[in-house]
């Protein structure tokens, strides 16, 4: 695995991080308009939005006087990034849900 | 290079490995990964090819993730899941990027779980979607140029 997918690996950990990832996913927006949608200020979406752009997933532009963020147009690797942390996620969880099976059935029988 | 692949282990026999995976998908699935615009209510795979495989909302609203391509239990299972760049369901089969799982007995008790979500370029609405600061394909566009020029650059210093 390329560094990249690393680098996306461990910023999509974050919850809040993944919350921004998925708005600007939705659409580009400011910083304003990210932290309208979520129950962090304006300044920890800012912190993010900087730990985005500097692991390559997310890149600003001027649209007169507001910086407006999106998605890396990269997309795979953005996507990459992403689906890597959706299934780590989900099959540690479904690991645990085997686990949590073999348990039920023991006190069944 | 455009699928991601992985492996785990689970300490149940192959029959009840699956049957989680598929019958008790609702049970384990991390529900912070969904599509709708509200909360997920519940997250469910039919069992069955030409199954549908989406989630309800916590205020009954309907999102689909794709649709079960292959359901042979207990050794393999095929979805589709085509999300367009709006993080919406896309019908159309050409985007659709494919989940495979397989599930192969090592012993009574352990299965091994391979796991391939592929054509991740067919998501190409999310591409254009990602890539359409400009217009269509803009940024890709100006990236490979640069890319390009970089390159020609680089070759005449040498």
């Amino acid at each position: 695995m390329g560094t990249y997918g690393d680098a996306g690996l461990g910023l999509l950990g974050d919850p809040s991080r993944r919350a921004i990832f998925e708005l600007l996913a939705r659409r580009p927006s400011s910083v304003g308009e990210l932290a309208a949608q979520l129950p962090i200020s304006r300044p920890a979406v800012s912190q993010h939005l900087r730990a985005l752009k500097d692991g390559g997933l997310v890149v600003d532009t001027a649209e007169g006087t507001r910086r407006v963020y999106r998605l890396n147009p990269d997309g795979v690797a953005a996507l990459r990034a992403y689906l890597d942390r959706v299934w780590d996620d989900a099959l540690t969880a479904f690991q645990k849900a085997t686990l949590n099976e073999n348990t039920e059935d023991a006190t069944d029988e | 290079m455009n699928s991601i692949q992985r492996t785990v282990t689970v300490q149940v026999p192959v029959d009840r490995a699956f049957r989680v995976f598929t019958e008790r998908f609702d049970t384990w699935w991390p529900p912070a990964y969904h599509i709708g615009t509200v909360d997920m209510a519940e997250a469910i795979l039919e069992p069955k090819e030409g199954g549908r495989w989406y989630e309800r909302g916590v205020d009954g609203s309907e999102c689909e993730w794709g649709v079960v391509l292959a359901w042979d239990p207990p050794g393999r299972l095929v979805v589709t899941w085509q999300i367009n760049g709006e993080w919406q369901f896309d019908p159309d089969p050409a985007h659709a990027s494919e989940i495979e799982v397989r599930f192969t007995a090592d012993g009574p008790q352990q299965t091994v779980v391979e796991l391939e979500h592929r054509y991740l370029e067919r998501l190409d609405h999310f591409q254009e979607l990602l890539g359409a600061i400009g217009g269509e394909g803009g940024w890709l566009k100006i990236l490979a140029q640069f890319r390009d020029a970089s390159e020609q650059d680089a070759t005449q210093t040498a």
